[in-house]
């Protein structure tokens, strides 16, 4: 027995053009339509068995959300199937529908109500709940007065507060500190192990990786891949990295990818490369890779010194240097010489995404002719995969002696 | 389907008792007197009605003696106005106003209705009381005929219901509807007969007001009440066919529409 089925879903809204088109087809249906359908999911089919986790990735609009309300039935398909096998429990959007002038206590109720809960059975569940989301004496104080934060603890510990055979978790985790965000992704864990079939939208891969048996990209309303998360993400970060390419344009994470410089010179390719991939998108702890940039010169050239930063995901430099430091300078050149440059080094970073910044200067700073400087030029992740956990952005992993005087 | 619905509906009779119960609370929050102010209100209503009309401008219906007579003849219209327009204007707007839930959690929506109406009765129960107290205080209780009320608010009420849940459907989609309600609702006040007898209508103008399935309902609850007569029961067909064609069209609109509105909220 399957725990979801889809076949063949689509979504589409009708738009008018205005709600005076929208009145006429209402009140004169005869008169032909007067909308066009914007279509959101198109033939969405998949298949998910029970205990299965399945992370759906894809870029804002893609249709993630709408598939999560469509399986949760909060919204409903305009055409296919869906079958749900058990008891469905979702966490969609920031809370629950909290009422900002009851207490957190009376939400419960309402939600768990709402839900299908009875009182009786809120009651008893009401420990459980408090002691899951550890937000003290405010669970009896409006929800007015709570954070985004907060609100979240509160609809995670309920959603989850009795196994549902399938959980649903929209983005919202991603508004609880990281303290929660790793109890609660405890909780989904054991809840999987248990049997619970887990569908999860994140934009973090290092979680898709951690949880996830399977991935779905989802791009443009389709699925474009579906499979394991490792190849899923990569396929996924070129998607993203692809729309770099063109001067300035999103990526996933609603960063803005700029290049700037009198284009005297120009980075043509920059990959990652490891022992197994020459063009690694997802890489792991302590593992060497190679940053290969190859660089090709527009003009004639004096002087040519290739730097990078690598930046985390809020854009702080986590590390920056550049040839001249390591007197590679490189001098005369011609148009339309190509330079390959080879950076290796240990990635001693902790999990997460990670971006690469270029530039090409004639000296020691981007003040001395800059030729081409480029944000976002590379976007990689890092997972972690048998490290020994650890907190902080690098990784500093220590011998450990430990005497005990007796 | 309309059996699986009511099976899901009683499955979340908890959830409506509760929100009956918290409504109410929710209404007197924050405040000192607390509940109170549910029989403070119409109490001023109906000690303002009876100073102003019956003991100030001395008003007398034609045909019906007594002190106080105009004064309960208000209060009646009043209080089922009240209640009409209570369950009209928060149906119509009950899709746009919860909104924020129905996005997030999958519920039968025919709860919300429900609520509206649970609350409503709630609120007229208490006044109504009070009201009777009052008749009892003046001496003008009614005798069994009393019992024609029921069936009459529960007519009231099916109008209301019914007319309410299409004009949500129709607000969801055409914001002008919940503004368009409010007007509407103050032209369909002054054209019952309410504040004023049907009887000092010209004679032209009072039997259109048989058009008017409100009117209908209102005047026999005066009836009853003034009078202490029955009602005549074979007036009621009218509102009761408007009744069952707004039912009839109230449905067919929510299960067109139904698949939209979350989208168009």
């Amino acid at each position: 027995m399957l725990s979801i089925q889809l076949s063949n879903v689509g979504k589409s809204y009708r738009v008018y053009p205005n709600q005076w088109a929208r009145l006429l087809e209402w009140l004169f249906p005869f008169l032909g339509t007067r909308h066009n359908r914007a279509e959101v999911l198109q033939a969405v089919s998949f298949t998910v068995a029970p205990g299965e986790a399945v992370g759906l990735i894809g870029r804002n609009g893609a249709g993630k959300s709408t598939l999560l309300k469509i399986i949760t039935g909060t919204t409903r398909q305009s055409t296919g199937e869906v079958k749900l096998h058990g008891r469905v429990a979702a966490l969609l959007e920031l809370g629950m529908g909290f009422h900002p002038d009851f207490t957190g206590r009376q939400n419960l109720y309402t939600a768990g109500q709402l839900m299908g809960f009875s009182e009786a059975e809120i009651t008893t569940m009401m420990p459980s709940i408090e002691a899951f989301a550890e937000i003290g004496e405010f669970i009896d104080r409006q929800v007015r007065v709570y954070s985004s934060g907060m609100q979240v603890r509160l609809a995670f510990s309920l959603a989850t507060a009795i196994r549902p055979d399938i959980l649903i978790v929209d983005e919202a985790l991603s508004v609880g500190d990281a303290y929660f965000q790793h109890k609660s992704f405890d909780r989904i864990r054991q809840f999987k192990a248990q049997g619970s079939t887990l569908i999860l939208v994140s934009h973090d891969s290092a979680a898709i990786q951690a949880i996830c048996d399977r991935s779905i990209l989802l791009d443009n309303g389709r699925v474009v891949r579906d499979g394991d998360p490792h190849s899923v993400l990569e396929y996924y970060n070129a998607l993203v990295a692809n729309s770099t390419n063109i001067g300035e344009a999103s990526t996933c994470s609603g960063m803005i990818a700029t290049t700037s410089g009198n284009a005297r010179a120009q980075v043509a390719s920059i990959r990652l490369e490891t022992a197994d991939h020459p063009d690694a998108e997802v890489v792991f702890i302590g593992q060497w890779v190679s940053l290969v940039i190859d660089v090709e010169s527009l003009d004639d050239v004096e002087a040519l010194v290739c730097g990078y930063a690598i930046k985390n995901r809020l854009g702080q430099d986590i590390y920056g240097t550049n040839t001249f430091h390591f007197q590679q300078q490189v001098t005369q050149l011609a148009v339309g010489t190509r330079v390959r440059y080879s950076f290796k080094f240990p990635v001693n970073l902790n999990a997460g995404e990670y971006s690469i910044a270029t530039a090409l200067t004639a000296g020691e700073t981007h003040l001395e002719g800059n030729y081409e400087w480029k944000s976002l030029a590379k976007v990689f992740t890092v997972v972690n995969s048998g490290i020994k956990p650890f907190t902080g952005f690098v990784w500093l992993e220590p011998s450990v002696t430990v005497e005990v005087d007796q | 389907m309309p059996a699986q619905r009511l099976s899901r509906l009683v499955a979340h009779r908890g959830f409506i008792t509760a929100s009956v119960k918290r409504e109410f609370q929710l209404k007197y929050r924050n405040s000192l007197l607390g509940a109170s102010w549910t029989i403070l209100n119409p109490l001023a209503m109906i000690i303002i009605y009876t100073l102003v009309f019956s003991r100030v401008m001395q008003a007398r219906i034609p045909g019906i003696d007594g002190a106080y007579s105009y004064s309960v003849f208000l209060c009646t219209g009043v209080l089922l106005w009240g209640l009409f327009s209570e369950i009209v204007q928060r149906t119509q707007s009950m899709f746009v106003d919860n909104a924020n839930v129905m996005k997030k959690i999958n519920f039968p929506w025919l709860c919300l209705p429900t609520i509206v109406l649970g609350s409503a009765v709630l609120n007229f129960l208490i006044i109504f009381g009070l009201f009777a107290l009052f008749l009892v205080v003046v001496g003008l209780l009614p005798g069994l005929a009393t019992i024609a009320l029921v069936p009459i608010a529960i007519l009231l009420m099916w109008l209301a219901l019914s007319l309410g849940v299409a004009l949500a459907v129709l607000n969801v989609f055409f914001r002008d509807v919940g503004h368009l309600t409010g007007i509407a609702l103050q032209f369909w006040f002054w054209l019952t007969p309410i504040v004023y007898p049907a009887s000092i209508l010209p004679e032209r103008v009072e039997s259109l007001l048989w058009l008017n399935p409100l009117a209908t309902c209102i005047v026999a609850a005066q009836q009853v009440i003034l009078a202490r007569e029955w009602p005549s029961w074979s007036s009621m067909w009218f509102p009761l066919v408007v009744s069952a064609a707004l039912t009839v069209w109230a449905w067919y609109l929510f299960r067109a529409h139904e698949d939209e509105i979350v989208d168009e909220l």
